[in-house]
């Protein structure tokens, strides 16, 4: 009777799609299919086939399993990802644990100061890392003085791990300490009403039900980190296996099939990763069995405890801080090499990267926007195409969209350069040269969690609110743009913030799209600065520009969310 | 299960604030083992917080709380032995019905094969042993009602303490489930706190009932007595229906009358002590509608309401309106609204009371 709850109601009362309906999700779907679709199938149609006759092979595979580097790639990969997932695990667990748990101090600031590292450039943070841990880095500087000796910290795969980590682990943090803080304070009050209690407590009662958001966001932090290119490649880590696809592509050209058959790899791995952690939180959607709420009954902590929280709270911090502290440092230093600080201070860096690379922030902001609208107006309109019509075949859309998530970039960028290369422009130019095409990646890639974003906003708008307007008289056409868009809207800008945020950051499908300098965003100025022990200081410049520019988007829009948050609760 | 003996529970001056939130006042309440007690009041009166103190969940900033003569105020929750069913049942849902009502047992170190039996028990005690398997989230709410009373049962502890535990049924199961509830406590003859906001469920399955309103007890005694013998204002009108008229005694020569302004009185029998209350209490039931200028007090249909076995009339009597029932025979003879009509109240039922 109260299980379903908090299941999605089913209208009762909808009518078969409207016309104008049907047009919207023929025009979605031709979108999704000409950006996404098509690109990704045409890789894998690539990898299956011979090269030139076009028929059906396994022959790419075969060579792929015959050649050593491919297989060190993989397990490389592989091994990368699971250890990030377990170092990140280990940054976020006790964040999330002391925060919810007891009576911190702080527990918001640190919550907010985890969610930093994201809207970092995470290749950005590797250079940082590399200055801060390296082998000649501050700490091993430290500690060869002090104690003689030095941990390798950044070299090789370890580096990678170590930098994903601190870059991801706030996917953990922010899905495990949600899930913490959703367990129904009765359900650890019944278990000591039983005589249960402490660490039996925690393992029987809490830790079981916070796994399915730990596991949520652990698979992330995996697909993630080995979909990856742009931070191995930029701490000079080649033989991964998304690195090894972007080398074969733009060394050997587009029509070697290696690159498309890494690529099936990284889409095979990443589907079995997601589909792996689905299968695991199958039935474990506790939510609609906890009905009280509020959370675990907050602890003060004795003086010891206290330190020792503190102390463990503050090293993490400054491990997953480090990047930022290392490029602001850097961003400012005139020489920082074998010292354990810069030898001066300069603003040069930043007046250079101004006068020269303007067009790099131009360009993020616009790609950012661009995409980050698209992402809304077509996470919303997905999310009302599958929530409140009928339409035959709506599920797809939701689908087709979702498996955007799956798609490492490299992937879309080898399958866009494919599919659109012969793809005229009216000046002759090929389509995949256009500075239009990258923006559409990047939507494609930030659509899945737009239309999250947008499909829990429409959700909580209750269709009575709707049933109301067109009794009295609305059109669906004006009910949608006076009573459910102004009540959306708080989920549509978190949607579009986090696209945009993201996008702005994002390199792994740029870096094989941007074909001139003008064109390129940010991340990939950034990059090419990064390549030069010269072009450190300006790299860095650009990537604290990043940093603030990402930050300042994301404190308005919340600014903005949070006002009407206010005015809605006050109205009501 | 075994035939067990109830304890009693002892609440000795227990004070409870949330900073300046005075939540309980220097609560004393006594109840007897075997005995089905309520805590009755409307929302926010404590009624909540006072059972959760039993159990451990809040702690007292004076009083204690003896359960069977020893003071548990000071224990843990985990060390306490009282069993409580939670309002939201906070059955854990990553576990099977089975696992839940084992878990108590496992957490006492009871022999594995003693567990199975337990369990079984304790499930057919409910009706349930057929869904043993089931995972909460496959249960109706009534179901998960029972596994939360069974997993509670199966340990079995001193007490039982149940808050609101009918709260999210729908009405037909309530009437039911509260009757299972009341014959399974006399069966284990075991102590039961029950906290309700409903004087329908409270007196229908309970022994004695605490009625509470501002973190203070108002009257404790059986179902009847407070309804028979309202110690206040607060229960007189928590209780049932009950009119209120405020005025005084006055002595008019050799008779005592209650006076509610110089034109209405109502003529009280001789002997007794003079009360000096200055409220006039009666149940709607209690008075009846007499043509206009009989004895008693003169007042004016405001409204009627027509409820099955009676008619709820509300007579305007001199500013204030109090609620006569008559009970429903046909069509015939009804007041209509303005008529004028003349209460006469059964003066051997009346209550006086000053708050």
């Amino acid at each position: 009777m109260t299980i379903a709850i908090d299941a999605p109601r089913a209208p009762a009362r909808r009518f078969a799609a409207t016309p104008g309906q049907a047009l919207l999700a023929a025009l979605i779907a031709l979108f999704l299919a000409f950006f996404l679709v098509i690109p990704v199938l045409t890789v894998i149609y690539v990898a299956f086939t011979e090269k030139g006759s076009g028929t059906f092979t396994l022959i790419n595979f075969y060579d792929f399993a015959r050649t050593d580097l491919f297989i060190a790639s993989f397990w490389n990969s592989m091994y990368v990802a699971v250890m990030t997932v377990v170092l990140a695990s280990l940054f976020a667990l006790p964040l999330a644990y002391l925060t919810t748990r007891f009576e911190f101090r702080g527990a918001g600031l640190v919550q907010m100061l985890g969610f930093i590292p994201l809207i970092m450039p995470p290749f950005a943070g590797a250079v940082a890392m590399q200055l801060l841990f390296g082998r000649n880095g501050t700490i091993n500087l430290l500690l060869d003085d002090w104690l003689g000796f030095k941990i390798p910290f950044m070299e090789g795969l370890n580096g990678v791990v170590f930098a994903q980590a601190v870059h991801y682990f706030p996917f953990i943090l922010i899905n495990l300490s949600a899930a913490l803080r959703n367990i129904d304070r009765s359900m650890e009050e019944a278990a000591q009403n039983l005589g249960c209690h402490g660490l039996r407590l925690f393992r029987r009662i809490v830790f079981p039900l916070a796994m399915p958001g730990y596991i949520a966001g652990a698979s992330l932090v995996f697909v993630k980190v080995f979909d990856d290119l742009a931070t191995p490649l930029l701490l000079n880590v080649k033989d991964m296996l998304a690195p090894q696809a972007y080398l074969r592509i733009t060394s050997i050209g587009l029509a070697d099939p290696m690159g498309y058959v890494i690529a099936v790899v990284l889409i095979i791995v990443s589907v079995a990763a997601m589909g792996a952690s689905a299968w695991v939180m199958k039935g474990r959607d506790y939510a609609t069995v906890q009905r009280g709420g509020g959370g675990l009954t907050k602890r003060p902590m004795n003086l010891s405890q206290a330190i020792g929280a503190y102390a463990v709270v503050l090293l993490i911090l400054f491990l997953v801080l480090a990047p930022h502290i290392g490029l602001f440092l850097l961003s400012i230093a005139t020489v920082w090499s074998f010292s354990p600080l810069p030898d001066a201070f300069t603003f040069a860096h930043y007046t250079r990267v101004f006068a020269e690379s303007s067009v790099f922030i131009k360009n993020t902001l616009l790609y950012a926007t661009l995409a980050g609208t698209i992402d809304v107006v077509l996470g919303t309109a997905i999310a009302y195409l599958v929530l409140r019509t009928k339409l035959p075949g709506r599920q797809w859309l939701d689908w087709t969209a979702s498996a955007a998530l799956a798609i490492p970039g490299v992937v879309l960028g080898i399958g866009y350069l494919r599919t659109f290369f012969d793809v005229k422009m009216p000046d002759g130019t090929s389509f995949a040269s256009f500075w239009f095409v990258i923006v559409l990646a990047l939507a494609i890639r930030r659509l899945p969690y737009a239309l999250r974003a947008c499909y829990a906003a429409l959700q909580q708008v209750s269709s009575s609110l709707e049933e109301a307007a067109e009794n009295l008289g609305a059109t669906k056409y004006r009910t949608v743009r006076r009573i459910v868009l102004p009540l959306m809207m708080g989920g549509m800008l978190a949607g579009f913030v986090t696209s945009f945020a993201t996008a702005a950051v994002e390199l792994s499908a740029t870096l094989m799209l941007v074909q001139s300098t003008s064109d390129a965003p940010l991340a990939y100025g950034l990059y090419v600065f990064m390549q030069s022990p010269a072009g450190r200081g300006p790299g860095a410049a650009l990537g604290i520009i990043a940093v603030v520019l990402v930050a300042v988007c994301s404190l308005i829009s919340n600014w903005i969310i949070e006002r009407n948050q206010h005015l809605r609760n006050t109205r009501t | 299960m075994s035939e067990r003996q109830g304890v009693g529970i002892e609440i000795r001056n227990v004070d409870l604030s949330y900073g300046a939130n005075h939540i309980l006042k220097d609560v004393c309440l006594s109840i007897r083992p075997g005995e089905f007690f309520a805590f009755l009041g409307p929302s926010g009166c404590g009624k909540t917080t006072l059972l959760r103190l039993i159990a451990g969940f809040n702690q007292t900033d004076r009083g204690e709380v003896r359960l069977g003569g020893n003071d548990i105020s000071h224990l843990p929750p985990w060390r306490r032995d009282v069993g409580m069913v939670f309002q939201s049942y906070a059955l854990w849902p990553h576990m099977t019905v089975e696992r839940n009502v084992a878990f108590g047992l496992e957490e006492r170190r009871v022999p594995r094969a003693e567990i199975a039996a337990k369990v079984r028990s304790a499930l057919a005690l409910v009706g349930l042993e057929a869904l043993a398997s089931r995972f909460p989230s496959q249960l109706s709410g009534g179901q998960q009602q029972r596994v939360a009373l069974a997993r509670t049962i199966a340990v079995e502890p001193k007490v039982l303490l149940l808050d609101e535990p009918l709260s999210n049924l729908d009405a037909k199961m309530r009437v039911q489930v509260r009757r299972e509830l009341r014959d399974l406590q006399q069966r284990l003859g075991l102590t039961t706190i029950f906290v309700t906001h409903d004087q329908e469920e409270a007196n229908s399955i309970c022994d004695r009932i605490a009625v509470l309103n501002d973190g203070a007890v108002q009257q404790v005694g059986t179902p009847m007595e407070l309804y028979q013998r309202p110690a206040n204002l607060f229960v007189a009108g928590f209780l049932g229906t009950a009119n209120i008229l405020a005025g005084r005694i006055a002595e008019n020569g050799a008779e005592r009358v209650f006076a509610i302004n110089e034109a209405a009185a109502l003529p009280l029998p001789p002997g007794g002590l003079t009360p000096r209350q200055t409220k006039l209490v009666f149940r709607p039931q209690h008075a009846v509608l007499s043509a206009p200028g009989s004895p008693g007090l003169a007042g004016v249909i405001v409204h009627r309401e027509f409820l099955g076995a009676v008619i709820r009339y509300g007579v305007s009597i001199a500013g204030s309106e109090i609620l006569v029932e008559s009970p429903f025979a046909s069509a015939e003879g009804l007041q209509d609204v303005g008529s004028p009509v003349s209460v006469t109240v059964d003066v051997g039922r009346v209550h006086f009371l000053d708050a």
